[in-house]
């Protein structure tokens, strides 16, 4: 039996940089094991979307509902820094990666574990110890970890500190090690910029398997259009700060309104360039 | 990102002589400048206090030669060796330095656990270990806060004055707060209580009231980072200091305190009379034995401290500390509570040095707050980023190089600063990572590896 609502509910959402409005009364619904892709432009608003979400800024107006599996409603607007990650279990990648460049990729995945492992030690104490129960939650830890570098390919390279690690490597860790915390709800800030055609097919089959096999919820943004349409369940379109359309993915492709944002074009030479796409197609 | 290693001298390969010629010139004009009034002029208050001064040109000129043909010759090497640290090994050397380098810290061990035997004679020298393990020992401490979680702290010797003065305070009058006594009376205790035990109660005291301060310390300087935060501890340091200084009531100023309790082996005191430890175990008495005993002590206190660092660090304690060194931002976004974090790494740190504090008022009998001056902070980050931020091994060869260094080159007198100067600056420029630059990783799958310290952040906060 799964919860009907939405896992993350976003109602209101305003948010200003003095006298900038980078975010301008954002609603929208992310539904439960789903991709939902937030796109739009550069400079839309879209990671500040991200950053009120996961908490590094506090929202000027509006609200953020997420709601567990089991029910647990958490206020995100009211939540704040670690305790999103902790207590909501929202977990984001970054738009640069920031991954610990001087640990190894598997010491960045024991990280991601940081709370549950903490209270296995004890807040240290047992740790100390060497307590058999400390040492049996690190062991497991230590295995979810590995389960994770398999899927990620990167097994080879457990061992190789994450800043020596190829670029789309990099960029696959980087998620790795959100889901090592165990996320409701992971938010990904553009996985497949700098990635070739091949790694970016294979970054859609992880999101795909981590929404389907997992059964986390994404949330999305992504430039590249290949990357989004293969694998969104819903699209929500940013532009200026403003949501402009929001819908099933063939839908908001075919929207005039996307297009000019995209195209920087008013909307009847938009119109124009659909058409023409359109003839050539046929 | 990760910011490559810098290869100054391969960036102009091909520049001539000319160039050399022209840097050796600049440096020797710098020289000019700033050795004209300290070296060509010299002062002195005559017999009735007028000024007498006479000219050094002669000197002058030797030491602007000097720099220039100096320069010339560093510039020159620097072509003939290339980069610095671009030099590759062959392997075979490369794995016979690796054996000695594991090899390395079980000797040093055993040669500690063996001072006081070899150099049984030498009372000079078991001062001098017992001095350079103190110093070992704060570096341990502090490496837990610089090296590990970091965070930039000028001020650690604040720690080691407030362990110092809590167990001196507290082994003279029992608790110094009557109102508090009298209000709970199972909490006061005097010294005739505590007698020969004094030490061992009080040791974990001072440490824990040092950890207090750590904390206290810490939540003020939670959102600076870097500068920032190296200056507002600094200014810490020296306000405990000052603090000390001036509570003349209390911590009797600038007199310092003094008959401060000598440690007992565990309640046997180290005294000649029937009571006394050598009588006890049947030898005839001697004050080394005191020297033993309080260098056998700093040697367990520090490898306690060693052992402590080296178990949290493998402990997702330590793996947060490790991680907000490297990006603070990433471990917020993993749920990573950053106060408690570096709160945390504040207080160890000054528990530690706590420790230290009140091993160092034992040995002495007397403390001043002399003792505590910013320079010593200086000294023990020293040691942390010569030895290598993080490295443990890196820390204790640093601590004997750097307090043995000091001794060693004791007859040059007013010299010795610059001797010591002109080494660090060659170390820092032949190993800008300390003397061991690499991480050990703290957990592996296949293999342990080692991480060039060019990939490991030093910290910004
Ligand atoms: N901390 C901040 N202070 C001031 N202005 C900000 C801040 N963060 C974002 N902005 C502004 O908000 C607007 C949206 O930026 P945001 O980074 O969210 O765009 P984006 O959609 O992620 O763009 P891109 O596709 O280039 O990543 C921009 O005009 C930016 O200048
Ligand atoms: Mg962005």
């Amino acid at each position: 039996m799964t919860n009907a609502a939405p896992i993350l509910a976003i109602d209101g959402l305003t948010m200003r940089f003095g006298g900038i409005l980078a975010i301008n009364k954002l609603s929208f619904t992310a539904q439960r094991r789903q991709i939902t892709a937030l796109i739009g432009p550069n400079g839309a608003g879209k990671t500040t979307v991200f950053n009120c979400i996961t908490g590094f800024y506090r929202p000027s107006g509006g609200t953020m509902t997420l709601v567990h599996d089991d029910g647990a409603t958490f206020r995100l607007d009211r939540l704040h820094d670690f305790r999103i990650c902790k207590y909501a279990k929202v977990a984001r990648t970054f738009q640069n990666i920031r991954l610990f460049p001087g640990m190894t990729a598997l010491e960045n995945l024991m990280v991601a574990q940081h709370n549950t492992l903490m209270r296995a030690s004890g807040f240290s104490l047992l740790g100390l110890l060497n307590a058999p129960s400390f040492r049996d939650a690190e062991r497991d830890a230590i295995d979810f970890a590995r389960e994770w570098l398999e899927r990620i390919g990167l097994t080879d390279r457990a061992d190789d500190a994450a800043g020596n690690l190829p670029y789309g490597d990099q960029r696959r860790l980087e998620i790795a090690r959100a889901m090592c915390a165990r996320p409701a709800l992971l938010c990904l800030d553009e996985p497949a910029a700098g990635l070739n055609a091949n790694e970016s097919a294979a970054l859609s089959d992880l999101l795909l398997s981590i929404r389907n096999d997992i059964g986390t919820s994404i949330l999305l943004i992504e430039h590249d259009m290949s990357v989004v349409m293969e694998i969104s369940d819903h699209i929500v379109v940013l532009d200026h700060g403003v949501k402009i359309a929001d819908g099933a993915p063939r839908a908001v492709r075919d929207d005039p309104k996307v297009v000019a944002a995209y195209l920087g074009a008013d909307e009847e030479d938009a119109a124009q360039v659909m058409e023409q796409t359109m003839e050539g197609g046929a | 990102m990760a910011v490559p290693a810098p290869h100054p001298a391969s960036a102009e390969p091909t520049a001539g002589f000319g160039f050399i010629l022209k840097k050796a010139v600049i440096s020797a004009l710098v020289a000019l400048v700033l050795f004209f009034l300290m070296i060509g002029i010299r002062t002195e208050a005559g017999s009735s206090g007028q000024l007498i001064y006479w000219t050094r040109f002669g000197e002058l000129a030797a030491i602007v030669g000097a720099v220039f043909v100096g320069s010339i010759v560093i510039e020159l090497l620097r072509r003939w060796i290339g980069p610095v640290g671009g030099v590759e090994l062959p392997a075979s050397v490369r794995g016979g330095f690796a054996v000695l380098g594991r090899l390395l810290a079980p000797a040093l061990l055993i040669f500690a656990l063996l001072v006081p035997v070899i150099f049984y004679k030498e009372r000079y020298l078991l001062d001098l270990a017992i001095l350079v393990m103190t110093y070992v020992m704060l570096g341990w401490g502090l490496n837990i806060v610089v090296g590990l979680a970091g965070l930039l702290d000028l001020g650690y010797v604040a720690f080691y004055a407030v362990g110092a003065y809590s167990y001196a305070l507290l082994a003279q009058s029992g608790l110094p707060l009557p109102h508090l006594t009298d209000a709970f009376p199972y909490v006061a205790f005097s010294m005739e209580q505590l007698g020969p035990w004094a030490f061992w109660v009080l040791l974990p005291v001072s440490g824990l009231l040092a950890a207090l301060w750590g904390v206290i310390l810490g939540f003020p300087v939670l959102r600076l980072r870097g500068d920032y935060l190296a200056i507002v501890t600094l200014a810490f340091g020296e306000i405990i200091r000052l603090v000390i200084l001036n509570w003349q009531d209390l911590t009797g100023g600038p007199n310092g305190i003094s008959g401060i309790p000598r440690p007992t082996v565990f309640g046997i005191p180290l005294t000649p009379g029937e009571h006394g430890f050598a009588a006890m175990i049947g030898v005839p008495f001697s004050p080394t034995h005191r020297l033993v005993f309080l260098f056998y002590l700093i040697l367990a206190l520090a490898l306690i401290t060693n052992w402590v660092t080296i178990r949290l660090r493998r402990l997702p304690i330590g793996r947060a500390w490790e991680a907000m060194r490297e990006d603070e931002v990433a471990c917020r976004a993993l749920g990573i509570n950053i106060t408690t974090t570096k709160l945390s790494a504040f207080a160890i740190g000054a528990m530690f040095g706590g420790f230290a504090g009140a091993f160092f008022a034992t040995r002495q009998g007397f403390i001043s707050p002399e003792s505590f001056s910013f320079q010593e902070s200086a000294l023990v980050l020293a040691i942390v980023v010569l030895g290598g931020m993080g490295s443990q091994l890196g820390v204790a060869l640093a601590a004997i190089a750097m307090i043995g260094g000091f001794e060693l080159f004791r007859g040059l007198d007013q010299f010795r600063m610059l001797v010591f100067g002109g080494v660090m600056v060659l170390l820092m420029i032949w190993r800008p990572r300390g003397l061991i630059g690499h991480r050990a990783p703290t957990v592996f799958l296949q293999k342990r590896t080692e991480i060039s310290a060019s990939l490991v952040k030093e910290g910004h906060g």
